[in-house]
């Protein structure tokens, strides 16, 4: 067998993405960023919403997400990611909008608007990638930063008594009466990439079909901002932050038979 | 429903509300604040979901309001908000995001006393805010300033086509008085929403989707300060296009007067009353009010000032416009202010005392 016998497209077992372009990613080695664009690229593909989706960006290192996937895009200020998208959503009631927030933007400066989009039922998915850190601006403590974890604004270790402590954002929204699916996933094996794929598309199928807000939150590596290789950054997250943010749903009323979100407009 | 051009008695707030509906705004977002809570409330109660199918959302801050315009203007729709002062302040973010990202959208602000909660009672106090940007960075808003209830309506379709014309937000700049004051009115005639077809074709530029073109991305960021520069630029000559065509103004009973008034919104219609009890008693004053306070009358204002013997500027303020009217006007015409603050509105007689000692000296 030649190599050119192997190189068919009937053995193709992965690939890009067609909504991925060949811009070359910003994000550090082992980021966990680009396994999750390129979910969302295939999801948005498969499920033929090319024409009718629109991302919003956050502020923080996916504020150029917008360079890799070819669909429409928002930029919206720090933390109002799901205010902008609560707009573009009820304007385009059968469109995928969705938002794509890091810890700082989606569970610090931007608590107000995500607490309150959840409550609303706003039929959008919020996609959370919680690394415990800001990436961006090189390292400092985040709201989900761990207990006696070390950043660059808490160097002796993140303490309750002068920062308080790490938040369970995701928990929080699962007791929200307006959120229809809460989840949370991680990208560091095939099995789990496997799984967050199949969070998002119930998300996105969620949000088509009007059911409320859904939010699937991953559980992400910063190997730049951990000061760690790429792989003792997945043994450091297997053993410290999924203890703390177990992994799984939270909350599904899709299955259970809870109420769904009445249906007014 | 209100019949097409009937006559009506409405609260400026109200007719804002009215006219939204009837001038295809696509959707209202908004948090509660004295005193211009009826806009929202005079949405609630009309239901326009049912009818023209404008959204109407009360969101859980000013800041989450302003992000909401972002978003539907964004998606290249007729969207507004309407806060006071306070409001107003913590909106800026949102604002200067608009303006970076060139993204329409109208803001109404009903003004109220300041600095801080200040008070509830009526101000023109934000001018410099509204006029000179507000937030960070090198921009400017279109702001419109009405003086009657017929305005806060006329307004509005106004301020809707000049935000979409040159892809920006644009004020309406109000006040306590003007908001909560009836008059009788006539709403504007019904215009449908643009559906989502024309609105494609009308905003090329807006994320609505990418199909049978490239992807369209909204942002205010770039990382390289050379691009940055010339965006700045680019945003610098579509300003100096608006002073250009867009200045809007009007005079009263300048005609042989030998000394003028400027004054905006509530503060004109005040002055109108003092310059009929000046006549009165023989003396001959002028106004120019100007409409759009951004872009300034600057021109109109340099001519009149060239026959005038001396200016008054009267604003509800410390004195904010009183600075673009000096920079106005001809080398040698007196310039003085008058406005009270904190709420307090000048009486036509108290006016009429300062035309007399002030301005006619």
């Amino acid at each position: 067998m030649t190599r050119e016998d192997i190189i068919q497209p009937s053995n193709l077992v992965a690939g890009r993405p067609t909504l991925m372009n060949n811009t070359p990613m910003h994000y550090c080695p082992g980021c966990s960023h680009g396994v999750v664009h390129k979910l969302i690229a295939e999801l948005v593909e498969e499920m033929g919403l090319t024409e009718r989706c629109v991302g919003i960006c956050p502020v923080g290192c996916a504020v150029f997400a917008h360079n890799y996937i070819d669909i429409d895009w928002i930029e919206a200020a720090h933390g109002r990611a799901p205010a902008v998208a609560c707009a573009a959503k009820r304007l385009y009631p059968n469109h995928l909008i969705f938002t794509y927030q890091g810890d700082g933007d989606l569970a610090c400066i931007g608590t107000a608007e995500t607490i309150h989009s959840l409550n609303r039922g706003d039929d959008i998915t919020i996609i959370f990638i919680n690394n415990a850190i800001y990436g961006m601006t090189g390292g400092q403590m985040a709201p989900t930063t761990l207990l006696g974890m070390k950043t660059s604004t808490c160097p002796y270790g993140r303490q309750s008594d002068l920062h308080g402590f790490p938040l369970k954002i995701t928990e929080i929204a699962a007791s929200l009466e307006g959120t229809c699916f809460v989840s949370r996933q991680s990208v560091h094996t095939v099995a789990a990439i496997n799984r967050t794929k199949r969070a998002l598309r119930h998300a996105f199928q969620n949000s088509m079909e009007h059911r409320g807000a859904s939010l699937v939150e991953v559980v992400s590596t910063c190997s730049s901002g951990w000061k760690m290789t790429p792989v003792e950054a997945n043994a450091w997250m297997e053993k410290n932050m999924f203890p703390y943010y177990p992994l799984g749903d939270l909350k599904d009323t899709t299955k259970d038979n809870r109420p769904q979100k009445t249906e007014n407009r | 429903m209100v019949k097409e051009s009937e006559t009506i008695l409405l609260k400026g707030n109200e007719a804002i509300a009215h006219a939204a509906i009837r001038c295809g705004c696509d959707g209202y977002f908004g948090y509660p604040i004295t005193p211009q809570s009826e806009i929202l409330e005079t949405l609630a109660l009309e239901k326009p979901w049912e009818t023209t199918g404008m959204v109407v959302v009360q969101a859980e801050s000013e800041l989450a309001s302003i992000n909401m315009v972002y978003g539907g203007g964004a998606v290249g729709k007729r969207v507004m908000t309407s806060s006071s002062s306070p409001g107003v302040a913590l909106m800026q973010e949102g604002i200067t995001y608009m303006a970076g990202a060139e993204i329409p959208g109208v803001i109404v602000n009903v003004q109220r006393g300041g600095p801080g909660l200040g008070t509830i009672q009526p101000s023109q106090s934000d001018y410099y805010q509204a006029t000179r940007g507000g937030g960070n960075g090198d921009y400017n808003i279109i702001v419109l300033a009405p003086a009657s209830v017929q305005e806060m309506a006329d307004f509005m379709d106004l301020a809707f086509t000049l935000a979409f014309r040159y892809r920006m937000p644009a004020m309406i700049l109000s006040d306590g008085i003007i908001g909560q004051m009836m008059e009788k009115m006539v709403l504007p005639p019904f215009k449908p929403r643009r559906t989502d077809e024309e609105v494609k074709r009308e905003c090329p530029w807006a994320a609505t989707g990418r199909s049978g073109r490239e992807k369209n991305f909204l942002t205010s960021l770039s990382l390289d300060p050379a691009w940055m520069e010339e965006h700045n630029k680019h945003l610098q000559a579509k300003y100096e296009t608006i002073r250009q065509t867009e200045v809007r103004f009007e005079t009263y009973n300048t005609e042989g007067a030998d000394y003028l008034i400027v004054a905006f919104g509530s503060a004109a219609r005040i002055a109108q009353k003092s310059i009929e009890i000046c006549r009165e008693e023989g003396l001959h004053i002028g106004m120019l009010r100007p409409i759009t306070l951004w872009p300034f009358p600057t021109q109109a204002i340099r001519q009149l000032s060239e026959r005038m013997k001396a200016i008054m500027c009267l604003e509800i303020n410390a004195g904010q416009m009183v600075d673009d009217v000096r920079l106005s006007v001809a080398e040698g015409c007196p310039v003085c202010h008058y406005g009270r603050m904190g709420g307090m509105v000048p009486t036509p007689e108290e006016i009429v005392q300062q035309i007399k000692s002030q301005l006619i000296k």
